[in-house]
Parts: structure tokens; sequence; C-alpha cells
């Protein structure tokens, strides 16, 4: 267990895309319980500064473990499949042209209801690519399809952040 | 982990008997100091018995001020000078005042936060603040008759990092060491969750005088985790007041212009909303300049004037539920805090809404000081091993402005921290040589929508290709929530940081500055001051490190525990001496000297941890 382990190492758990929630959140809360600055606040700078190193590295690790996509981003970049999402924006044209009509179905959406719709619509899609994504990695062991889905799949996140933000805007 | 120090016999005695460590909030209307007494959180009483002071301040013409009961029965007749609901003002500019217009103040406009001006001159609202604080500590230290060793003080939970750092100057103002800034829904949480044994997620609605949070907390074992928050730091009790005193003005026809009436007729609409808690209707009556103000209102006329205020909360709470992907049904229990939240109508709203009744067994006014003097009690070491953990959040989106005014949001809201992230930036134009690095805190997509926190430069990038240089921007946030920016380019190994202080940023002459004007804390020179900080900063780095050569000392290695044994004897020479700057070089030197050490014994602390607890499972 050092700084630089990876982030499975680190949390001491299996270095799979399939993940135990659960165990993950009270591995993070006993690793915060050991690292976390204010355990360190009596004791000189020197501890408060590793203090803060190491919660920061745990905090880093935890966010991209509990993170689906992240988790997977992070497998793939671990087993030599570069991620390199700005460079290599290639996608297959049937990807494509749903993301098209998502953007239109988003533009002429004027209504709550309607961009709820959608988001319902973008929420399935992704939980079903996502699916396909552990497999590919747990069973297939397929890291380079595997990064190929991560990228298709960060052009999904983002629209799904614009949803959700035209939803807040819709909603106030 | 942090382990029991015993002195020798007939030694110095353990530093840890005189940990005087309290917990404050300094609220809009009004601020607390508590701390824990014979295992117990008290709010500490004034000499009258009072536990609560007025955030009140007033300013005298002969010099001089009035703080708390004193300065509000005066702000009436002198509302000029008397500054109350001051922590609306923090960190803010002139600009960001809402209904600045009704307020009695002669307002002036500042780089960074507005000021005031007053019989006593130009004060800052970080004065201001620091008037209250040091009067708290004085009671603290009255109370214990000795000196505080820090405090725990609370901000709202959407406090963002200008009035953050505002709260932090103002304490350093008034000779506070803050041994943390938490959030006040968090310290509720803590008074409650650990006199509850609660477990669970539990939602914290925050109503006070001037701010609103809400924050959604996961209890694990003594853990308490924070998983969402948001809120409106121009929220509270008063724009019920106000929405009050204009209606009652509306409907009598009647006209405010001067600052007397001004806030005449806020402190009798406030009285009103209070009766309005227990009886069904009320008179709201005031003289004023232009005819005598008596209006009747009805409780159910003062729920739908003020209506669309709780909607406000309640978008607010929906948002945050959004955020944490949970559902209301998923609440396991709704805490709630502040004052305001003793209008009945809000406990309604808020009951109706999550389909439970909110708990209120704990004085709304008191629990945010309780729970932050638990907090100061453990930090300062006293608590042995009653382990309490608080995992916090930051509460807006921090960012960095892009090409076309827009916002790359760098850390997203409700991460944990500490919390540290980093992204790379190129350049724009062929040959650049500097970049500027514009830092931001909000939601919106636009800069100009956002808090704009901190400007920057790096300079001496090599010229180079537009889009060739590689700059690495980095947040580094700590457990206060408070952000350091740095930037680096990869190339040439160029570099510059900020610690992100808000442009108004004190420095250190301003404070001096401050002191020698006959600060209300300034009866100490502030030399003494820094020296006794430095020998108590010595003390207690000798007295860790020697806890820690004994426990793990087998991890170093016999010329580095010689090397470590040298750097804690120069320090042990310098201790008695006088100069504080000496004391302080030798200190960092330790420091610098045992940061290895102190990754080691992480380490080893880590390995522990997981491999004791795997086979019991967490």
């Amino acid at each position: 267990m050092k700084l630089d382990s990876d982030d499975f190492e680190l949390f001491g758990i299996p270095r799979l895309h399939t993940l135990d929630r659960a165990a993950l959140d009270a591995r993070w809360r006993v690793l915060q319980g050991e690292v976390h600055p204010d355990r360190f606040a009596v004791e000189g700078a020197a501890a408060q500064r590793v203090a803060m190193q190491w919660a920061v590295r745990v905090n880093e690790a935890y966010q991209r473990l509990k993170d689906p996509l992240k988790r997977a981003a992070y497998l793939c970049e671990l087993a030599g499949a570069r991620i390199d999402a700005e460079n290599n924006t290639a996608m297959p044209t049937t990807f494509l042209m749903q993301q098209m009509e998502w953007r239109e179905a988003l533009d002429d959406a004027d209504s709550s209801e309607q961009v709820q719709a959608l988001a319902d619509e973008v929420a399935s899609h992704r939980r079903d690519a996502l699916k396909r994504l552990q497999s590919t990695l747990d069973d297939a062991h397929d890291p380079a399809a595997a990064a190929q889905q991560v990228r298709a799949l960060m052009f999904v996140e983002r629209f799904a952040s614009d949803l959700d933000q035209r939803l807040e805007a819709l909603g106030q | 982990m942090a382990l029991l120090q015993i002195s020798e016999p007939g030694g110095a005695p353990d530093p840890h008997q005189r940990r005087i460590a309290v917990g404050i909030d300094l609220g809009t209307t009004h601020s607390l100091v508590a701390a824990v007494r014979h295992s117990v959180a008290e709010c500490l009483p004034d000499e009258q018995g009072r536990v609560i002071l007025p955030s009140a301040v007033r300013y005298l013409a002969e010099g001089g001020r009035q703080i708390g009961h004193a300065a509000l029965a005066e702000a009436a007749i002198d509302p000029r000078n008397t500054i109350v609901s001051v922590k609306r003002f923090m960190g803010r500019g002139l600009a960001d005042i809402a209904g600045r217009d009704k307020l009695p103040y002669d307002f002036v406009a500042a780089p960074g936060m507005v000021q005031i001006n007053t019989v006593a001159g130009v004060k800052s609202p970080v004065e201001v603040s620091a008037e209250i604080l040091a009067a708290l500590r004085q009671r603290a230290e009255d109370s214990f008759d000795d000196d505080l060793f820090g405090a725990v003080i609370t901000v709202p939970a959407y406090f963002d990092d200008a009035q953050r750092q505002a709260t932090k100057d103002a304490a350093q103002l008034a000779g506070i060491n803050v041994l943390r800034l938490i959030s006040e829904p968090t310290a509720a949480a803590i008074a409650y969750g650990l006199e509850n044994g609660s477990e669970g997620l539990y939602a914290v609605y925050d109503l006070g005088g001037g701010t609103f949070d809400i924050s959604l907390l996961r209890l694990t074992q003594g853990v308490f985790e924070v998983v969402a928050t948001g809120g409106d730091s121009s929220l509270g009790g008063d724009d019920f007041d106000a929405s009050l005193a204009e209606w009652a003005l509306l409907e009598a026809g009647l006209d405010v212009a001067t600052p007397q009436d001004k806030r005449a007729v806020l402190v009798a609409a406030r009285a009103t909303k209070e009766k309005l808690s227990s009886a069904d209707h009320a008179t709201l009556a005031c003289p004023l300049a232009s005819g005598e103000l008596s209006v009747r209102v009805t409780r159910d006329q003062f729920v739908s004037i003020t209506q669309a205020l709780v909607a406000r909360t309640l978008a607010v709470v929906k948002r945050v539920l959004r955020d944490a992907k949970t559902d209301k049904a998923d609440v396991n229990g709704i805490v709630m805090v502040g004052g305001s939240t003793r209008m009945p109508m809000i406990q309604s709203a808020v009951g109706e809404f999550f389909g439970q009744t909110p708990l209120t067994n704990l004085n709304p006014d008191e629990v945010v000081a309780l729970g932050a003097a638990i907090q100061a009690h453990a930090l300062a070491g006293n608590a042995g091993g009653d382990e309490l953990l608080l995992l916090d959040v930051i509460a807006l989106s921090l960012g960095l402005e892009t090409m076309g005014g827009l916002v790359e949001r760098i850390i997203p809201r409700n991460s944990t921290i500490p919390t540290a992230r980093a992204q790379d930036f190129t350049t724009f134009k062929d040959g650049q040589i500097a970049m500027a690095i514009h830092v931001v805190q909000g939601e919106r997509e636009l800069v100009s929508d956002c808090r704009s926190l901190a400007r920057f430069e790096l300079r001496g990038i090599p010229p180079m290709v537009a889009g060739a240089a590689r700059i690495r921007v980095s947040f580094q946030v700590d457990a206060d929530g408070l952000l350091n920016v740095s930037a680096r380019e990869e190339g040439s190994g160029v570099e510059a940081a900020i610690s992100v202080k808000p442009s108004y940023g004190l420095q250190d002459e301003d404070i001096a500055r401050m002191l020698k004007e006959g600060f209300a804390t300034a009866e100490e020179d502030m030399r003494a001051r820094s020296l006794r900080e430095s020998v108590v900063e010595a003390e207690r780095m000798l007295l860790a490190t020697r806890s820690a050569l004994s426990a793990d000392g087998d991890l170093l290695s016999v010329e580095e525990r010689a090397d470590i044994e040298r750097l804690m004897l120069e320090a042990e020479a310098v201790r008695a001496g006088t100069d504080h700057h000496l004391i302080d070089a030798k200190v960092e030197a330790l420091a610098k000297g045992t940061e290895a050490f102190a990754a080691e014994r992480m380490n080893r602390g880590i390995r522990q941890a997981l491999s004791g607890r795997r086979v019991e499972e967490v």
C-alpha cells in the first residue's frame, strides 16, 4: 500500500469492472479514517502534509472507482489501451446518427416532460452500453474494444449532462 | 490514530490538559460559543447568563464600540452605525447585496468586498465579524480562565471560497487559531447524530437569519459523510421580515425614507413574525416619520406573503436530492436547524415534502455551536478514543475561464474534500509566452455568471506554435474548503502558483494596522502573540515527533533516526528563546526532516487498517 499504488491495490479490491459498491464505500471510510488530516490535527506540519496528500489520493481513487465509466477507462489504461478521447473521435456511422437524432430531439423539446422522456431513453441506452462494456472487460478481456466503447459512452455522458442542465433550467 | 501522550513524572504538564477548544457559530442574526466540558457539549453563557450574542456591532463617535445586546438595543436610534447581519456582506461586492437600498448603511464600493462607512471610519465586514468573534473568544477565555487553543468555526455549506476566506481572516484578526471551518448543517448533524446514535441518510434543513442550506449526510459508525449539499447564501429569516414589512407598508400606504424608519419597520416586522409562530394574528406597529404604522396580520396572510420564499428553499432541496441521485423516500430523518425553522409553516412545508415529521428535539439556535464544539474537542486531541470523522464536500464547482468566456469545470460540486484535480491547457496563439489564468466558482456555463475568485499569470512560456505548449493547471482544495491553484508549463517547467485569496485579501500589514488602531483584541502585543504561537507549535511538534519515534522508530535506520534526533535537539535549543522567526525555522526544518518518516508511518497505518479489518469486514 503506497501512495503510487493503483486504485484497485489501494482499495484492496480485485482489478475488475464488476464492483461491490457497498464494500468500496466501506473501504473508503476505513481509509479516510486512517489518512484524513483531521486525524493528525495535533501532530506536526509533516504529518499534516502527508495526510493531505493521502486523503487527496484516496478521494481521487474513490471518485474513479465508483463511477462505472471512469473505472472502465482506468482499466483500459492500466491494460495499455489508451483512451485518448481528444485525438480519437472516429465513431461508427450508426452511433453518430443516433447522436444527431438525440441532439435534434433535444432542440425540438420545449417541455420538461419531453426532455425527461429523452433523458429516460438516454439513461436506458447508457445502462445497456455499460453492461456490454463490463462484459468486454471482465469476460472477453479485450481492452482495445473496451476503449472504443468508453469513447462512445463519453459522448453519451456529455449529452446526458446537457439534458440535466436543460431539465434544471426548465425546473426553475 | 493519534497516540495518547503521557508526560514524564515531574516533567512539563501534558499540553493536552490545557487545550481549550471551542465551537463558534458565527450567525447572521446571532452568534454562540460552545465547548465540551465534562464530556458534554454546552453553550457558554455571558455574565448575565445569556448564551446568545446578537451579531450586532455599534461604532461610537467618541471611539470604541458596543457589541451584542447593547448594540442591538441602539439599532433603531443609530441604524447607520449599528451593523447587523454583517454575515450577508462577507466576501461580497456592493453589487451582490440584494435590497441594499432598503438597508440603512452608507455602503462604500471597494475592490472585492463592500465596506461600510461609519462614524468611526470605513469598516470592512471582516473587521465587524472579528469584533463579534473577539467577544466570543473573550467569553470563552473568561469561562475557562485560560487562553484559547483554537476554535472550529461554522460557515453555511453554501459559502463560496471568498466568503470562507473572509471568515477565516476575521478569526485571524480576532486572534483565534482556526482548527477547521465546518459547514453549519454538518455541525448540526454531529450534534444530532451523537445525541440520538443515528445511522443512515439524514437531511439537514438549515434556515438561518440570512442563509439557507440543505445537506444530505450519511452517518455510519462515527463517520459523517456529506453526500450532497446546496443552498442559497442570501435567503433567510431577514427576507421573511423584509417581505412582511413591504406588504405592511403597502397595506398602510406609507413609505420609509430615513435609515431610522427602514430599521424600525424591519424590527417591527421581525417581532410580528415571531409572534405569529404561536399566535393566529398579530399587529405590526411602529411610529414612522410619515405616520403611525399599524397593520393587523393573520398567520394565513403571512403564509401567503412568504410562500415564494418557502418554495425557493424546496426547489434547492429537490436539486440536492437529484445531485445525490437519491429519492426523498430514502431519507431516514430530517433535522431542522436555524431560528427560522421555528415558523410553523416551514415545519409543515418540509414535513409535507418529505412525508415525515422533522426532528426538532435540540434547540435550533444552539445545535450548530454544539456540533462545532464536539468537533473542536476532537481536533484538539481531547476526545481520546472517541473517533469521529467528518467527510465534507465543496458546495460549488470550481473552474477556469477558457476562450470565449466559457467555464471549464475542474472540480465539480459535491466532491469530497480534501481533493485535487489537474487539467492540461494549451496556448491559443503562435509564440504566446504568457497565459492568464482566471479561477471562477459556480455552476453556470458563462464566466460572467460565476463568481470570480482570482486571476494570475503564468509567464515565461518558451515561444512555440499555438497548441504545442502543455500547461497543467492544478487545483487543490483543503479540508476547510479553501482553494490553491498552481500552473506549470510541462516542457520548460515554468511555474506559477496562487493561494486563492479574494482580491480584498487582507495583508499582514493590514492586520497589524487594525490591531494597532485599538482593535478589541489588541491588548496584547503582536510580537508576544507570535512568539507564544511559535512556542506552542514547537512543543507540539517535538511531542508528536517523540511519540512517533517511540511508536514506529523501528521504521528508521540508525542514520535516519540520528538525523531526526539532531533536528529535535536544534528545535529544543531555540524553544526557550525570544526569536519567533528562529523557532519557526527550526520547527519547519524538523517538519521537513520528518516528512519521509511520517509517510512511512502512514503506509504502516493503512496496511494495518486494511489487513486488520478485512477479516471482520467493515
